[in-house]
């Protein structure tokens, strides 16, 4: 980022002083500063910069909420209880953080489909990609260790239908469950290491968004066309251009945030999630937050045993390989620049790929259904269908476009586009 | 090994004779409440009613562990009003310098009393049921208010020909149909110190808003906060959305 | 040159060693961090559960709490018994027959630990009024498995017939499990 021994001349002395043996208003100027933009960004451009407010959001209220809750299993729900009626903007403060989640997930789902759709993931961006799904890894974890320590009666069974996923993995499975628990059970041992994890792994999630950004600022951000900047008419400086507009963005985001926090605190959470943890009744539907229904559709899509053919032995259990392939589903996005080879970045100019990403995305809304519905009848085929859509997408559909697809023309440049540069 | 004798556990009976899980419950017919949508708000009169009949009948068997007494003045009530209600009860305290557990009169500072010292003894004391705590019991149920209202007013006869479990009670809108808790209110049960005519529907919907309330104590901040909040967003967006195309005027 | 070859490869040899050294070090010193992530002294001394079985009638389920976990005592009627034991076990998924999974002499009593084998949670068809799938045993609500009377997995995503922990009796009415 900052390259040092070029420094600025700065006319406020206490800044050069700094700036001389530490350049960092160097830095800023230059990364935050003039720092080059392509100009025909378009606000899905946002969304990165609105998911990093969303993480400050989630660290502070989270910091603030964690200085008056006690994790221990019989005192845990009341905590959390006494900071929404007994603390001063208690209740604030945690229906900020409890639909925080839920709005830092739509913005890093918008700005993943804004990747995928204009292909930010090929060279040179394979790297800052790679990071990116580190970051939505490091955020699920983290979304679901935060969802256990209210230790209602969806945090115990979370916890338990998700940590006994790994079960499923032979010969060991059953130990590594165990020691995940710390105990026989989900219980207090359990609770303590995901609250320590969950104040852990958000500061984990800031390094490497400082390592995503810092990939980004050496590549540039991509654009609509695909098209690398190639001249100075084809960028502006990041500040005031693109920084005013990245608030626009972050503004309207906001306030559809702060209506939900507000007005309609529980559109998202499930009533079981205001019933203690009793670790002795499952309740009757148990369904993940909103944003893990589409991996837990693909968990569940898997119902048939593979055996060996002609034999009752089994090869690979259902359970197996429902496991495999939700983890399976987020670990190929790593490898999503070399599946797709198509040596145009961006859909606007790949007729074929254009359709097949937005029915990508319908099928993301089609598993959330599905996987928010008891597992039998019509859910589960849509479950099924949506799954085998996802992976046929990712691992044939894809690689053949990359050779077979007949693509549009690609203009010259980002200034000589007919789409870009218009009144706006 | 050190061996732990725990008796833990029962609680569950039976099975056999019982047919496959009875059918689906009603789904709860929506109610008008004044606390709903975006203005509203709780009525102060209809939560000191709510109140009194949580106090005169459900207190009996639940408890309501998350709320203290001198949450009371959110309803109205004066903080002698709340000094006397809390004086009612008998508070477990201590131990005393003697070492001593006693019992004292409550003051506002303490939790609702519980009926029952703990779980095992609540569910000993109702045929194994255990009666939820109130505190969040909006909150908790699929239908929040509607459906509390809906359990309240849902008691019938048995459809002929339904096999009803021994000391369990109709309701139209629990799942199953079959409720361990018998009917708690009746026509005229609690008589209103304000006046008002206590059929078994104004008591039903007056214990409802209570319990609302009881769930979600800082609504009307909230609201009152949120609408605030709500303004200002709005005009910062228009401010937003004028510096921005002002600024990028300039380069098209 | 003999001299400063036998000195390098004398110093390779170090460096690899140092290193190596090094690499068992950091990997010991690994274990006790990961070792005390798992069951803590408390935790395992919990091992066993008595149980008084003496009020169960016949068709009714009992739950005890072992190690955290909720253990079904259900004491089937010996019609029925007889009835599992006619049905060809040889073809489920987790093949395994009734006279297996219980005790000699105890035949009507099926003790199992009451915890789904596909993602932990608990099946229904204990308490009054709760399903039992489709072949009267136990159904569990998160992922639609079905047990058989004998807490086998029939159908669904279960991998594994519902465990039979480690019991005895120690008299005709008191069990201890673990």
């Amino acid at each position: 980022m900052a390259h040092f021994g070029e420094n600025k001349n700065f006319s406020n002395p206490v800044v050069n002083w700094i700036d001389n043996r530490l350049p960092i208003f160097t830095m800023l100027i230059k990364e935050y500063g003039v720092f080059p933009m392509p100009r025909n960004v378009n606000y899905m451009w946002s969304f990165g910069g609105i998911a990093m407010t969303m993480l400050g959001i989630m660290i502070l209220t989270g910091i603030m909420m964690a200085m008056n809750y006690t994790p221990h299993t019989t005192l845990a729900f009341d905590s959390v209880e006494r900071t929404m009626r007994d603390v001063n903007f208690g209740w604030l403060l945690r229906y900020i953080h409890m639909n925080g989640a839920s709005f830092f997930f739509i913005a890093v789902y918008i700005h993943i489909a804004r990747g995928l759709f204009y292909g930010s993931y090929k060279k040179p961006r394979e790297l800052l990609w790679m990071f990116g799904v580190v970051i939505l890894l490091l955020m699920m974890a983290t979304a679901f260790m935060g969802y256990a320590l209210p230790w209602s009666q969806m945090s115990g069974w979370g916890v338990t239908v998700i940590t006994s996923m790994f079960s499923a993995i032979p010969l060991v499975g059953d130990g590594l469950v165990t020691w995940l628990w710390g105990g026989f059970s989900v219980d207090n041992p359990t609770l303590n290491r995901f609250y320590a994890l969950h104040f852990l792994l958000p500061f984990v999630i800031l390094g490497v968004v400082f390592i995503h950004v810092w990939a980004l600022h050496v590549t540039g951000s991509n654009n609509p066309t695909g098209v690398e900047p190639k001249t100075p008419a084809d960028t502006v400086p990041f500040a005031p251009y693109v920084s005013t507009k990245d608030s626009v963005a972050l503004v309207f985001f906001l306030t559809i945030f702060l209506g939900v926090v507000f007005f309609y605190p529980l559109a998202l959470t499930e009533v079981d999630h205001f019933r203690k943890f009793d670790p002795m009744q499952t309740p009757a539907h148990i369904v993940p937050e909103w944003y893990f229904l589409p991996f837990y559709a693909i968990l569940r899509a898997f119902t048939m045993d593979i055996t060996i053919p002609f034999t009752t032995v089994v090869l690979l259990p259902a359970k197996l390989q429902g496991v495999l392939a939700m983890f399976g589903s987020i670990i190929l996005l790593v490898f999503l620049p070399w599946l797709d080879r198509n040596p145009v970045k961006s859909g606007r100019f790949r007729p074929v790929f254009k359709w097949c990403i937005w029915l990508l995305f319908v099928d993301f809304f089609v598993l959330m259904y599905s996987g928010a519905k008891p597992p039998e009848g019509l859910p589960l085929i849509m479950g099924q269908l949506g799954t085998l859509y996802y992976f046929v997408l990712f691992l044939v559909i894809l690689p053949v476009l990359s050779f077979k697809e007949k693509n549009l023309p690609v203009p010259a440049s980002i200034s000589a586009d007919p789409g870009c540069c218009k009144k706006h | 090994m050190k061996k732990t004798l725990s008796m833990l556990a029962v609680a569950a009976v039976i099975s056999a004779a019982t047919p496959a899980f009875a059918s689906e419950a009603e789904v709860p017919p929506h109610q008008k409440w004044p606390h709903q949508g975006v203005f509203g708000t709780y009525d102060k009169a209809a939560l000191q009613r709510g109140f009194q009949v949580y106090k005169e009948v459900c207190a009996a068997c639940h408890s309501m562990k998350l709320l203290s007494y001198r949450d009371l003045t959110q309803l109205g009530y004066t903080p002698e009003q709340v000094k006397t209600v809390a004086a009612e009860y008998q508070i477990p305290d201590g131990p005393n310098d003697e070492g001593e557990m006693f019992e004292r009169p409550g003051r506002p500072a303490d939790r609702f009393h519980s009926p029952f010292p703990n779980d095992k003894a609540a569910r000993a004391a109702n045929g194994g049921a255990l009666p939820p705590d109130m505190s969040l019991l909006s909150k908790a149920r699929e239908h929040g208010d509607d459906y509390i209202y809906s359990i309240l007013t849902g008691y019938e006869e048995k459809p002929a020909g339904f096999d009803l479990m021994p000391g369990l009670n109709y309701n139209k809108y629990f799942a199953g149909h079959q409720i361990a808790m018998a009917k708690p209110l009746n026509e005229g049960q609690v008589t209103y110190t304000d006046g008002t005519a206590n059929t078994l529907e104004q008591q039903a919907r007056d214990v409802t808003q209570f319990l609302a309330w009881a769930s979600e104590p800082h609504m009307e901040q909230r609201k009152g906060m949120g609408l605030k909040v709500m303004i200002f967003m709005l005009a910062f967006c228009g401010i937003m959305v004028a510096a921005k195309r002002k600024l990028w005027a300039d380069i098209h | 040159m003999d001299s400063t070859k036998d000195g390098a490869n004398r110093r390779e040899f170090l460096y690899l060693t140092a290193g190596a050294m090094a690499a068992v070090g950091a990997g010991t010193s690994v274990w006790p961090l990961v070792d005390s992530m798992n069951p803590a002294a408390d935790t395992l001394a919990m091992a066993s559960t008595e149980v008084d079985i003496s009020k169960i009638e016949a068709g009714q389920t009992i739950m005890a709490v072992w190690r955290g976990k909720p253990v079904f005592i259900h004491r089937r009627p010996m019609n029925e018994v007889t009835e599992i034991r006619t049905e060809d076990w040889k073809t489920l998924r987790d093949p395994q027959s009734d006279e297996d999974r219980v005790q000699k002499g105890h035949d009507e009593w099926l003790v199992l630990v009451g915890v789904c084998t596909h993602l932990g949670c608990i099946p229904m068809g204990s308490k009054m009024g709760q399903p039992k799938g489709d072949f009267g045993g136990w159904f569990c609500p998160c992922h639609g498995s079905h047990y058989d009377k004998s807490g086998r997995i029939r159908k669904g995503p279960a991998p594994k017939n519902l465990a039979v922990p480690a019991y005895t009796f120690v008299t005709d009415t008191l069990l201890r499990i673990g």
